[in-house]
């Protein structure tokens, strides 16, 4: 019998380094679990490593890092980097939180696929998902 | 306040008027379905003596500097001196910071309030590994006292007072400020100023946690004994709602659960064999001026009243000055928008302009940067500015609570206060603010209020411009960045330090603050004797975690 419906997709938010603002995080996860995703929550001050441990751990599609403190410059690429090395470069890597336009095309480079900035509504960022994250084969 | 027959009369009144306005709305509706505050607070079309009935002017309004202190903590507010100009600033390294100190200083702001970097701010010196990337992004950096000594240079301490935002190391850069006074010949009996020092909200909202609840309640009691005798000038806790606030809570929870942190503090200085007399006058409180402007007036009237009497009536508190409820004031950050930045300039004089009805000790205004960056000089002067303008030009500091026996005002705060104080009783029957934070109460209330408030605007309910409404395209603005060559030049101080400084002599110290630590000793002549030797705000933090384990985020969502 050929499994005709795909499974949810699963993303984990996580906020990377010391950054402790994670109001939008909550909000996105919360967000994304009522609009049918499985979302994993990493919780604060996680180091890239254990961002990609987490991700690989469970098995996610992609990842949402949340940063608002001026870190995303080194962290987000960081993680992008690990996942190289660990082979898991299929995993999406997305992004959010107080990035100045003029940083999104070094991200860009980096692989990050998409920035969510100040403004960006629940609804945005659950559309961006369903268009752009398949779940993982 | 006002005779029966009055009241019934104008109850009468309202009836007829409510009669007529039927037939008006039936031909022009009003424009929404609901009239609320940003808390999704319902508001009436129209407030009369009859909605402030209950209201006895003596008992619940009274006199400035008079119990319950409703009208303002002292008699001649303003109009005897203007609230401090007080801007938060902080970034790249120390030599950054210090211009831009003497920048806003001769720029008219009347106090110094240092931000610092997530690594400091966390117990990290910017050569661990947990700094990666983070140093000098949002606040300065600083590790040893050196980096204290370049920040303070050419600013005398018995001149300014300081405000520090630090919370798990905030003995440790008290320790560092004493020192640098000492250094100056200053005495500590002299230097004023503010820690932060408020661990409860850490957990609740800022998340700049490092210790469990209970160690860190333990060395802030220390900070509170230790300056109670030591440092009399010296506001041992910024007992803080901002950040509740700018975490999603609403105006009632954010007022709520930070006097519900006061009482905990209050209980444990007081479990310590503290006199509340003693140390009660010089805890002080922290709010945010979100953008509703009704509520947050209201809400700060609330604030003092509901203390003045959680002093008085629960802790026999005999001093007047134990009572007083005096606190900084910061613009809400979170009400401020990247597009369309210019609007924040405007956002942010209606929020200063609220603190200021509201009777605010000391006020920050955020610069129209606010949600890119760091401010630019220029920015950060406009924000100053704004004060200046209200202080000066507007009439707002003319007479004291211009806005007491508004109708409006008054029912409010009446309804402020009611609903905080269900919250204060309920944490209460949890068995306070600790036990209550064990359980996720608070963290989950303000959880439910971002998410809801965030749904709100989402739908168009709640309107932000710019944003959700009157989105038209703005050009760029310029911002701030940090330079690689700080990161650099802290690190290359650091190592410096580290070996120039008398190691033996840090090591010592380092080991007499790991004893206290253990023995129930009060840490903060160690911490003195510590910092004086240069030894780093790590290596103390690192004795600490090494004792009493570290805090790590439950992830509720």
């Amino acid at each position: 019998m050929e499994e005709s419906v795909e499974r949810k997709i699963r993303i984990l938010i996580a906020k990377p380094g010391l950054d402790g603002h994670d109001r939008g995080a909550k909000v996105i996860a919360r967000g994304f679990r009522d609009a049918g995703f499985e979302v994993i929550y990493t919780g604060l001050h996680q180091t890239p490593e254990q961002i990609v441990a987490a991700a690989i751990q469970e098995d996610v599609d992609a990842i949402g890092l949340s940063s608002l403190a001026g870190a995303h410059d080194y962290l987000f690429p960081r993680v992008i980097e690990l996942l190289k090395e660990k082979g898991a470069d299929d995993i999406v890597v997305f992004g959010g939180g107080i990035v100045p336009e003029e940083d999104v095309p070094a991200l860009t480079q980096a692989g990050v696929k998409g920035i969510f900035t100040p403004g960006t509504s629940i609804e945005e960022a659950v559309s961006w998902v369903r268009k752009n994250i398949k779940p993982r084969k | 306040m006002f005779k029966e027959d009055e009241l019934k009369k104008i109850e009468g009144e309202r009836k007829r008027w409510t009669e007529d306005l039927s037939k008006i709305l039936s031909e022009t509706p009003e424009r929404l379905p609901r009239f609320t505050t940003v808390s999704d607070v319902d508001i009436k079309d129209l407030y009369t003596p009859v909605d402030i009935k209950e209201l006895d002017y003596s008992r619940d309004a009274g006199f400035p500097g008079v119990y319950p202190f409703t009208r303002g903590v002292h008699p001649s507010m303003y109009r005897g001196r203007l609230w401090t100009m007080r801007m938060f600033s902080g970034l790249g390294g120390p030599e950054e910071t210090n211009k831009r100190f003497h920048y806003l200083l001769s720029h008219g702001e009347t106090g110094l309030s240092i931000a610092f970097h997530y690594p400091t701010l966390m117990g990290y010196d910017s050569d661990s590994p947990m700094a990666r990337g983070e140093i000098g992004k949002c606040g300065v950096a600083i590790d040893t006292l050196k980096d204290m000594e370049i920040l303070f240079e050419g600013i005398p301490l018995d001149k300014v007072t300081t405000s520090m935002t630090i919370n798990p190391p905030a003995s440790i850069l008290l320790a560092m400020y004493i020192v640098l006074a000492e250094k100056q010949g200053v005495s500590k009996k002299e230097i004023g100023g503010t820690i932060q020092n408020d661990m409860l909200k850490e957990f609740i909202a800022q998340k700049t946690f490092m210790l469990p609840p209970k160690p860190s309640l333990r060395i802030i009691v220390d900070t509170i004994e230790y300056c109670t005798k030591e440092v009399p000038r010296w506001n041992t806790v910024s007992i803080s709602g901002y950040h509740i606030r700018e975490a999603g809570a609403t105006a009632v929870q954010e007022l709520a659960f930070t006097l519900a942190d006061g009482i905990a503090y209050v209980e444990a200085a007081m479990e310590r064999g503290l006199d509340v007399d003693d140390f009660a006058p010089r805890l002080s409180f922290f709010f945010d001026s979100h953008i509703d402007f009704f509520e947050e007036i209201a809400k700060f009237r609330a604030a003092r009243r509901i203390w003045a009497r959680i002093m008085r009536e629960r802790f026999m508190a005999k001093n007047p000055r134990s009572w007083m409820l005096r606190f900084h004031t910061q613009t809400a950050g979170c009400s401020l928008t990247a597009q369309q930045p210019y609007n924040n300039v405007v956002r942010t004089a209606y929020e200063a302009l609220a603190a200021v009805l509201g009777g605010t000790q000391s006020l920050h205004t955020n610069s129209l940067d606010e949600t890119y960056a760091i401010p630019t000089e220029e920015a950060a002067a406009i924000a100053l500015r704004t004060q200046h303008i209200l202080a000066e030009e507007t009439g707002a500091a003319n007479t004291v609570d211009p806005l007491a026996g508004s109708y409006f005002v008054e029912a409010l705060t009446g309804q402020v206060e009611e609903q905080a104080w269900e919250y204060i009783r309920k944490i209460d029957e949890m068995g306070g603010m600790v036990e209550a934070i064990e359980r996720g109460f608070p963290q989950a209330e303000i959880a439910d209020a971002a998410y809801k408030f965030q749904k709100q605007i989402d739908s168009g309910e709640k309107v932000v411009v710019g944003v959700n409404k009157y989105a038209t395209e703005h050009p760029p603005i310029t911002i701030w960045r940090m330079k690689p060559e700080i990161e650099e030049r802290q690190l290359k101080r650091l190592r410096e330090v580290k070996q120039r400084r008398n190691n033996q002599k840090v090591k010592g110290f380092l080991n007499q603050v790991r004893m206290a630590s253990k023995n129930g000793e009060n840490l903060m002549p160690h911490l003195t004797n510590a910092v004086r030797e240069y030894a780093s705000i790590q290596e103390i933090c690192d004795v600490w975690r090494d004792i009493f384990g570290r805090y790590s985020d439950p992830g509720y969502f």
